[in-house]
């Protein structure tokens, strides 16, 4: 039993890294976007320094990922657990990029004029912010009829992503010096869609960790 | 439904019917050492030509309900068993059936290396020359070690002891002896556990390749050998059949808690 007892807190550190780790990411996109809505060059320049951070707890990920898999062979719930923790790590890691990205087009945005408010983006900074957030409550709790919500409200995410892109290509049609920051906004644009994107991957990671049903690329069907 | 209620407790689909032909099929079959049952009421089918994997803690009954099979049970006192076992439509147990002939038909390999004290081509002849084999017996020794994958390692000698080979290639030549009766199916009771790790690995690259041409019924307490291994999967408890599954399903995926508990080594 004792052996025993050493895997399953070996399984609890590594959930604790994974959780540690989308703290952060969801911090960094929330950050990201404070810093895109205020035109805050100070925070989006934080986002840029607090990568390395999510990067380091990654590979801290992988780490113990491979460690547990050579050592304790685990099976069943065990081992779906331990698989899809290496891909949502990674999944984190790229959503700690898109905050990056966002943030490193906030910082060029502002020394351009200012473009005309975009509910769009706004929405879809929400929406992306939220699903992430959710995804990762889903991962916590462990819950897959969460998880199995969250990737229906990606349709809307790409659907704003197209708007903002026709949006952005008119005002710069009209107006070249637009260009810059219109090309800027589109590429956070682009950075949001693909944060939603990586949601809608760990959340159906967790489906496949809780229930053992793998959902991707079949639509959202409902639990048996 | 049933004297334990088992049936009703477990969840649906935990025990499957695998696809094809069986080629063994048990109905309610019980074991009782005295009075105590050591397997009960276990209803599976064995598909032709796969492999299938009892898995469970000691004391589970698997090892019980394989020597079934081959009416191993009958050399056991005070076992009586109860129920059918099918085989090509014709019940093992039934009062016309030879045992000795049943194991004809249905061989067996032991935990422990068991050859006899003779020469490695007399174990292999063995079996056959007692059943009145009146073929090449020099063809039919080299076949079955050829099948064992033994034959590269003791054509060169095969007048020596069978005790001069190391364990690995006495659990070959076991199997060897085994395939010379030529049976439809092969029994093997923990065959690698007094093995080391490159023998094991041997051992199950070879009951991989055994399933061209027999079925293999294989107990074993490692259950990553059960899911290198095996197609189907049957996971026993306090002598009741739990889940019987696809082996890839069982392991990534159980049915049932107790299944899942087990693998996972959260008891037993």
């Amino acid at each position: 039993m004792k052996q025993h007892r050493h895997f399953e807190e070996e399984l609890e550190k590594l959930k604790q890294c994974l959780v540690a780790m989308a703290g952060l990411a969801e911090a960094q996109v929330a950050r990201a976007v404070e810093s895109l809505m205020e035109r805050d060059v100070a925070k989006a320049e934080a986002v840029i320094e607090g990568d390395s951070e999510i990067d380091e707890l990654e590979m801290s990920v992988d780490n113990q990922a491979v460690q547990l898999l050579a050592l304790q062979q685990p099976m069943a719930r065990d081992l779906r657990f331990i698989t899809m923790a290496m891909k949502i790590g990674n999944d984190l890691e790229r959503v700690g990029d898109h905050a990056v990205n966002i943030a490193q087009n906030v910082s060029y945005i502002v020394e351009a004029p200012p473009l005309p408010q975009l509910p769009e983006l706004e929405e879809m900074a929400g929406l992306a912010t939220d699903m992430l957030n959710d995804a990762l409550d889903a991962f916590v709790r462990a819950d897959s009829g969460l998880a199995r919500e969250i990737g229906r409200r990606d349709d809307r995410v790409d659907e704003l992503h197209e708007n903002v892109f026709r949006i952005l290509l008119t005002h710069m049609m009209e107006d070249p010096r637009k260009i810059g920051a219109g090309i800027d906004t589109i590429l956070i644009s682009r950075n949001l869609e693909r944060i939603a994107d990586l949601a809608t991957n760990v959340a159906e990671d967790v489906v496949f960790m809780v229930e053992g049903q793998n959902i991707k690329h079949h639509g959202y069907k409902e639990a048996p | 439904m049933t004297e334990t209620g088992m049936e009703d407790r477990r969840v649906a689909g935990s025990i499957i019917t695998p696809p094809g032909e069986p080629v063994l099929e048990t109905e309610d079959l019980w074991v009782r050492y005295g009075d105590k049952p050591a397997v009960q009421e276990i209803t599976l089918s064995i598909p032709r030509n796969r492999v299938v994997a009892f898995i469970g803690p000691s004391g589970c009954g698997k090892s019980t309900l394989l020597r079934c099979f081959n009416r191993m049970n009958d050399l056991v006192p005070g076992a009586r068993v109860t129920g059918t076992i099918l085989h090509g439509g014709e019940n093992l147990y039934g009062p016309d059936v030879d045992p000795v002939d049943v194991r004809r038909r249905i061989g067996m390999v032991f935990q422990k290396p068991n050859p006899f004290p003779k020469s490695i081509y007399d174990n292999v002849a063995f079996g056959a020359k007692i059943n009145g084999f009146r073929g090449d017996m020099s063809e039919l020794v080299e076949r079955s070690l050829r099948q064992a994958a033994l034959w590269e390692e003791v054509k060169d000698r095969l007048d020596a002891s069978a005790f001069s080979l190391s364990g690995g290639q006495q659990q070959r030549l076991c199997v060897a002896r085994a395939l010379a009766i030529e049976p439809e199916i092969i029994l093997m009771d923990e065959p690698t556990s007094a093995l080391d790790p490159i023998a094991t690995q041997r051992i199950e690259e070879l009951i991989f390749g055994l399933k061209e041409d027999y079925s293999v019924v294989i107990v074993t307490h490692n259950m990553q050998q059960a899911a290198r291994i095996s197609d189907y999967t049957a996971f026993l408890y306090m002598g009741e059949l739990i889940e019987y599954g696809n082996t890839d399903t069982m392991f990534t995926n159980p049915r049932e808690d107790r299944t899942e508990a087990y693998i996972t080594g959260r008891f037993g």
